[in-house]
Formats: structure tokens, sequence, C-alpha cells
């Protein structure tokens, strides 16, 4: 006889889906140490990366216990495939230049503090939890994007070029941090997690201002490139994974 | 060590009598362990030396990331990562001090960095060896940070103030270092077979390099006599690998590790281990730019600041806009 294990399914997502944000984007970015333009900046991203890393190990293991299968924040990071990650789209994109990992950031940032901040009044103690651990960092994380983007955009006109054509590159991909899907109505429904239509409307102010300041221009209405928190990535994913899971695969059940 | 092959004046030390009044009475306070700071007169011998080892000591944190850094997507578990992020975070933060040490004398970051990208400045040998296994990330840890920690414990010594105060900052972050890399050694060694194979291949490889990043031994070393009376480098080459020998020799039996080497025995004599020669060919080749990575690190390098130049130019540029954009307002 098995007994059934009943997952809350709408927060174990919930937990994925901010742990593989957090854990892609810290694994790209954490690629840059040793290679940032200059020294202050292989500092800088290292910080990120560490914070990021911090909190996937709150919210994969908060996964791992909604879940109630015994599975750990490592279980969950380094034994699960492509089609199980969780992470927008927006996460996976390539390092490219540096203007490009910038500029990922920011757009990262800009959702991500909000979302934090408004995860902060969870009715659900874990979530709001983690946030109230999460959003003071972050807060510091998009402060940095912010002037760096503002400082490149309204730079030099090499800078400027740069960071347009980041923009135009990872632009598109945006717009699904905000796009609510089934899992998220049902969240905010249960005052697990806000309205995401609430926090898009502030989102797309807050980069209208911004990179006007920063004399940028996004393409507003280019379509929305998204299925990452569906399990359906690019193509990016794969090798991300291939990498990073390497050792855990190719040594099954080694401790580290 | 990070400093490796530091030219000094190549002359002896001058006796008390030979010196004119300002370099006696500068000999004079190095003597009483004053510490000398960067407005004060002193020699240009002095001066240069410092500023010679000071740089590849700062060079080699830099470049210290890159093998490390390698393994930073390929951590196998979250832990693993957030340390090894944290450390070679550590490394460039040292390096940014030790910058910041030798500017105090006179030479700026971009002269150093030229000196470094054009290949004309050292860096420590160890840092064009390859990390080819999870390995390898303890085994650095462990050796060269904890040979790194020996050599600057006592550069804690040094009679330059500056540099005496970003050693006493750094070595607090060094043993930090070592503990994770002989943490990862400890749970290698207690794993299974392959595991407990990749800690011995990786210590048989690094054991050697590990004593090369002293430096050549003392009678080959033209260069220390000098350094030595200044007190810019305290201890002898000699002195401080025998030191490194017999402290990690146990750490070794500990793990159930061999020491590669036949002839590494205890001399009760001594009170320390003897041990066999080490390979000054492949040393001074790796110094010549002939090591395993040399050609990688120094292009990795230079990719960085190359890439990276429109990016500081674009700072540049704002930073002269909103300069123009103030003085316009006022
Ligand atoms: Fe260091
Ligand atoms: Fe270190």
């Amino acid at each position: 006889m098995t007994t059934a294990v009943k997952t809350d399914l709408a927060i174990f997502e919930l937990a994925l889906r901010m742990g593989d944000n957090a854990l892609i984007l810290a694994q790209r970015v954490g690629a840059w140490c040793g290679h940032a333009p200059v020294l202050e900046e292989d500092i800088a991203l290292a910080n990120v990366a560490l914070d990021l890393i911090g909190q996937t190990k709150m919210w994969l293991s908060l996964a791992g216990e909604i879940e109630g299968r015994g599975r750990t924040a490592d279980d969950l990071a380094f034994l699960r495939d492509a089609r199980a990650y969780r992470n927008v789209l927006l996460a996976e994109q390539p390092n490219g230049d540096f203007a490009h990992t910038l500029m990922r950031q920011f757009l990262f940032d800009a959702w991500h503090h909000p979302m934090l901040l408004a995860l902060k009044s969870s009715c659900e103690k874990r979530v709001a939890y983690i946030a109230g651990k999460a959003d003071k960092v972050v807060r510091y994380h998009l402060e940095r994007s912010e002037d760096l983007v503002i400082r490149l955009g309204d730079g030099s006109e090499e800078s400027r070029e740069r960071m347009q054509a980041a923009l135009d590159a990872l632009y598109p991909f945006a717009g699904e941090l905000c796009a609510a899907d089934a899992i998220d109505s049902e969240l905010a429904e249960r005052r697990i997690a806000p309205d995401l239509s609430g926090i898009g409307e502030s989102y797309i102010a807050y980069l209208k201002r911004t990179l006007g300041e920063a004399t940028l221009n996004a393409p507003w209405d280019a379509a929305t490139r998204k299925g990452g928190k569906n399990g359906m990535h690019t193509e990016e994913l794969g090798y991300i994974l291939a990498e990073m899971q390497w050792l855990q695969r190719a040594y099954p059940g080694a401790k580290w | 060590m990070y400093a490796q092959m530091v030219k000094s004046t190549g002359e002896r030390p001058k006796t008390l009598d030979e010196m004119t009044p300002e370099e006696r009475a500068f000999q004079q306070r190095v003597d009483a362990d004053i510490k000398i700071e960067p407005k004060e007169w002193m020699p240009e011998g002095y001066r240069k030396t410092l500023v010679r080892q000071i740089s590849q000591h700062a060079h080699s944190e830099i470049v210290g990331q890159l093998p490390e850094g390698n393994w930073i997507t390929r951590a196998p578990t979250l832990d693993r990562k957030a340390i090894l992020i944290a450390k070679v975070q550590d490394e460039a933060g040292h390096g940014l001090y030790l910058y910041c040490a030798a500017e105090t004398l006179g030479v700026s970051r971009d002269e150093m960095t030229e000196q470094l990208l054009s290949g004309k400045a050292k860096y420590s040998s160890i840092f064009n060896y390859p990390t080819l296994t999870w390995a390898d990330i303890g085994a650095i840890g462990w050796l060269v940070d904890g040979a790194a920690i020996m050599n600057q414990v006592q550069l804690q010594k040094c009679s330059y103030g500056p540099y005496s105060r970003a050693m006493i900052r750094i070595c607090k972050e060094e043993s930090f270092h070592q503990r994770q890399g002989y943490d990862i050694m400890m749970k290698l060694c207690a794993g299974t077979a392959e595991q407990k194979e990749m800690a011995q291949d990786a210590l048989n490889r690094w054991w050697q390099p590990s004593l090369m990043m002293f430096g050549p031994s003392d009678k080959d070393s033209v260069h220390s006599a000098q350094s030595m009376a200044w007190k810019i480098k305290p201890m002898s080459n000699d002195e401080l690998r025998q030191k490194f020998v017999d402290q990690t020799v146990p750490q070794a039996e500990y793990l159930g590790l061999k020491i590669p080497d036949p002839d590494l025995k205890w001399n009760e004599g001594k009170k320390g281990y003897d041990f066999g020669e080490i390979d000054w060919n492949e040393f001074y080749e790796v110094l010549r730019g002939n090591g395993p990575c040399n050609k990688e690190r120094l292009d990795a390098r230079r990719k960085a600041w190359d890439d990276g130049a429109w990016f500081r130019d674009g700072l540049m540029a704002h930073a002269q806009k909103a300069k123009a954009r103030r003085l316009a307002a006022e």
C-alpha cells in the first residue's frame, strides 16, 4: 500500500520558479568571475551570484519540503532535467558581451525586487520569510543595475549602441516575468503571491522611466517570448544543466 | 611565492658605515621595527623592490581567479558553489588591496595592468597549471592557499606599512580558503574509491608546483639578502618551504594520501622532514612562459581587458557628460 503524498502544487511551482530563476541566473553570472572588464565588476558580479545562490537554497529547500518526497535543494538543482526546470527564459539567455549580462540583470532585478516586496506579505509564512530575507540584497542589485544601465546608455556612442542592442535582444523575454498563467492566478487568489498584472504595470512604467533616462528605447511592441515557467525552454538550458549537473550525474550517489 | 622571483638591487646590502646619513637613518628605523609609511624618504632600491614584489603579488591574486573560477559552473553542490564563488571573490579583493598598496609607491593600477598583459610583469608559477578535476579545487585550497598563508603571515611583519596592513587583512581570509580546500579533500577521501583516486591524483600533480611557490632555493636566490635586510621579506625561501612541508605532511597522512616524493623522510636531528630535490628546470620553464597554461591565463586576462574597454570608456564618457551638465547648470 502506498500513502499518497499530497503536494500543494501551486506553492511547489512558485518555489521552483523563484528558486530556478535565481539558480540559473547565478550560474550565468558566476561564469564571469575573473573575466569582467574591471576588478570591481568581478567582485560585484560574484556578490550577485552569491546572493542568488543563497536564495536558491531557500526556495528549493522550500520546494522540497512542500513536495514532501524528501528531495533536498541539491537534489532539485542537480538531478532535475530541463523539462522540470521552471525559470523564465530571460534567466537562461547567454552572457553575450557585458552589455547583455547587465541588461539581462537589469530586466530581471526590476521585476525581482517588487515581486519579493509583494511576497513579503504572502499568507504562506515560509514564502513571506524567504522574501523578507531576500528583498534587501535584491534592492541593492537593482540599484546597481539601474545605475549602470543609465551610465552606459547615456555614455559613449559605443556603450549606448551595445546597451541598445542588448535591450533589443532581451526585451522580448521580459514579458514572461509578469505574464500570469493558471498557477499564478490561483496563487493570487489564495493571497500567496501578488497579482502579476499589477506588478507588470508598474514594471513597464519603471522601465519606461529608467530606460528613458538611459536614452535607450525598448521594442515595446515586440512579441513576448515565454514558456520557461512551464518547462518549455530555449536550447540554452540543456547546456547550462549539462555543465552544472555533470559531477552529480557522472558519480551517482557520491557525496561532495 | 606569490612573488617568487623579485629582483632587488642585485647587490649585497650596504653596511651601516657605507650608507649615507639618510640611508642609515632609514635602516635604523627598519631595524627598530618601525613601519615605513608612503610619504617618508626611502632608498630608491627599496621602493622599486617593493613595487615589484607587491605588483607580482597582486597579479598573482588576479590570475589566480582563473584556475578556480574554471570550476564555478561545475561545483557539485549549491554550498560548494557558493563557497567557491566567495573564495574567488576574495582573491579579486586581495588583488584590489594590493594594487592600492602598490599605488602608494607611485605606480598606477593601469600601469601595473599594462605590465601584466604585456608579459613584462610576473605572477606566481602555480597559476599556470590546469584544474582538471574537482579534486584540484580541494588541492588548491589546501596546498596553494596553505603555502600562501605561510608566506603572508611573515609578510605581516614587512617593514612597509601599507603592505604589512594589507597582509593582515588578507591573512584573515586565507585561513578560510585553506579550510574549505581541506574540507573538499576530506569529503573526497571519505568517499568512493573513484573520489579518493581523484584526490590522490590532484595531490600528485599539485605537490611539486606548490613547493615551487616559495621560489628558488636560497643558494640560487641572489636577491634575498637585500630584501631581508630591508625586512621586505622576513624569512628566506627555504625556511618557508621547510615549514610548509612540515605542516603539510601530517595533513596528508590524516587524509590517507601519499605525498609523491620517495625521498620524503622525517629527520629527527632537524625535527623536520627531508624531501627530494625540486624539478627546478620545470620551475624556470614555467616562469619563462612555457608552463601548461601560461598562454591561456594571459590570453584570458587580455581578452577581459580588451573586451571591457568599451565599458570603461562608456563610464568615463558618462562622467564627463554629467560634469559638463553640472557646469552648464551653474
Ligand atoms: Fe589571496
Ligand atoms: Fe586565497
